[in-house]
């Protein structure tokens, strides 16, 4: 309870969980906050989750397997975060698994529009 | 004396060498052969396989020009010569294993699933997704037999999954979208006869048959059990089984479906991966009851018995897919942790169980163990492996 009226401690405060996050992203990349830009890494980390991952299910070239085709042409009712919420909620009913535990808001609009702008292969 | 011997007979052995080794070279392509060890690797990204023999652990070559392999499965011919390999893109290739090229190849739907082939080895079925039914084919010809659409009451067509064949030239499988069985029946004649089971449970994933060939069932997605059908008793129905065995306890999202095919059977026991949870769970073969579960690295794939049913081996769901589990029968625990590395597709133990296949596909490796000693003895670079196929598969049911 003191820390909190007491300037100093409260900034040390501030500075610790700034650390935190900072060595967690340095760390911990797939942790990316919403609003972050991905590194180039996780990008192709992500690229290779929508082909072989998301792709164990919708097909490797995404033209639908379980669940159906993710090609920009059957994907005209969504939006990006539209897409994006769908991935991370998905519909447990029937199959399609929400991602929010794996992904962060920022990677599952790239996700979104990777799809919708069909360069996921 | 002994050196002088030596030295005089040193000429005549390495012409000879060099001769048997000429032979060899110039004959190579005709060396007599069998197929009972030999084998192949998908290669999913590329739409290759790779053709493995597994006496000495080597690939013999590659097929290429496969299509889209993402999830693609195979059976063998009866003499084990030939490969029927299912490709995502609906492609059916029938591969010559011993000359390691396409045979024949054919594009028969919009998107397929799996495949089998009949008892008498003449017929080979395919389950597709789209258009959702099934289609069989002469072995020989690959020339279309039977179309068997998978219509349900709307007149839509369903998602078919776990096709199997059966004694008495039987195939088995299940209609994700409908919830029903279908048994068809080509002992009656090239007009196969068609029995439907319905409202056996909310979209059934995967199926497997027994090795006797007596019991289909299927695991359902939407239910908290799975559906039996004893081919024994047809007129019986379908029975539920293992209602409430914990898939709707909490919900956990699944990442990939298990797959019941080489659900493992040892002894007196059935090792089947729980849905979503990080569980194998253990039924007793004779009741069909639960009787143990045991807690794994992930959602679990495959579990698969070694031959002698004294082990099973476990693989995982991303994100968990680069641990292999190995459980001990007898004490049903986890005696063996491996980390082959990032996603452990597909594991298939040799006929007599001393070696299993393992194939880690972002690692672009197949790992061969040997179960005794438990250690990797043989590493083989293959590009995006994921099923191992084995031609033992020729002379099982179901497989
Ligand atoms: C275990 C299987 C499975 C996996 C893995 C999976 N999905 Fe799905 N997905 C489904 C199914 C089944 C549906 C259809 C759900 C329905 O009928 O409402 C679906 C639906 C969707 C939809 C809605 C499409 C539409 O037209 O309605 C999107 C978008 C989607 N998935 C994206 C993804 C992405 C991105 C990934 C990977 C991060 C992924 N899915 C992984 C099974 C899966």
């Amino acid at each position: 309870m003191r820390s909190l009226k007491t300037p100093a401690p409260n900034m040390r405060f501030v500075e610790a969980m700034i650390a935190v996050l900072i060595c967690a992203a340095a760390l911990a990349p797939t942790i990316a906050p919403a609003g972050e830009v991905l590194s180039q890494n996780r990008r192709s980390d992500l690229n290779h989750l929508l082909r072989h991952d998301c792709g164990s299910c919708h097909g490797m070239t995404l033209k639908g397997g379980l669940g159906p085709a993710l090609l920009p042409e059957h994907l005209t009712a969504w939006d990006v975060d539209s897409l994006a919420a769908m991935i991370l909620r998905g519909n447990p009913q029937k199959a399609m698994p929400g991602w929010s535990e794996l992904l962060s808001d920022a990677e599952a609009k790239y996700l979104a529009q990777r799809l919708l702008e069909g360069d996921a292969q | 004396m002994i050196l002088n011997n030596g030295r005089f007979l040193c000429v005549p052995v390495l012409l000879l060498l060099i001769i048997v080794g000429m032979a060899g070279h110039a004959g190579a392509a005709q060396t007599l052969r069998g197929t009972g060890d030999l084998g192949l690797i998908i290669e999913r990204a590329s739409g290759s396989l790779v053709v493995v023999e597994t006496t000495s652990h080597t690939a013999l070559g590659r097929v290429e020009g496969l299509g889209d392999l993402s999830h693609a499965s195979a059976v063998f011919s009866r003499d084990g010569r030939f490969a029927y390999i299912f490709g995502r893109d609906g492609g059916l290739t029938k591969i010559d294993l011993l000359r390691t090229e396409i045979a024949k190849r054919i594009i028969q739907s919009g998107n397929s699933i799996g495949g089998a082939i009949s008892q008498d080895g003449k017929l080979i079925a395919v389950s597709n997704y789209k258009p959702g039914g099934v289609r069989v084919f002469d072995a020989e010809t690959l020339e279309m037999v039977a179309d068997i659409p998978a219509t349900m009451e709307d007149g839509t067509l369903s998602k078919v999954v776990g096709l199997v064949d059966a004694p008495g030239q039987k195939f088995i499988f299940s209609l994700w979208d409908a919830g029903e069985i279908w048994v068809l029946d080509f002992s009656v004649g090239p007009e196969p006869g068609l029995t439907k089971f319905k409202n056996v449970g909310r979209n059934p994933y995967d199926a497997l048959i027994t090795s006797d060939g007596r019991y289909y069932v299927a695991g359902l997605f939407g239910e908290d059990g799975l559906a039996k059908l004893d081919l024994w008793h047809m007129d019986a129905g379908v029975t539920r089984i293992l209602d409430g065995y914990g898939r709707g306890e909490e919900k956990m999202p699944v990442y990939k479906m298990p797959h019941l095919e080489g659900w493992a059977r040892a002894g007196d026991y059935l090792f089947l991966p729980a849905v979503g949870r990080h569980e194998v769970l253990v039924v007793d073969a004779s009741t069909w009851r639960e009787v143990k579960r045991i807690p794994v690295h992930g959602q679990p794939v495959f579990a698969v018995a070694r031959p002698d049913g004294r082990q099973v081996w476990v693989n995982f769901a991303h994100p968990r897919n680069d641990t292999v589990q190995v459980i001990d029968v007898p004490s049903m625990s986890i005696i063996r942790t491996y980390t082959p590395g990032k996603a452990v597709l597909h594991m298939e133990f040799t006929p007599r169980g001393e070696q299993v296949w393992i194939s880690v596909r972002d690692e672009d490796r197949v790992d061969v163990y040997d179960t005794r000693t438990m250690q990797v003895m043989r590493t083989l670079s293959t590009q995006k492996p994921s099923g191992i196929f084995l031609t033992a598969r020729a002379g099982r049911t179901g497989l």
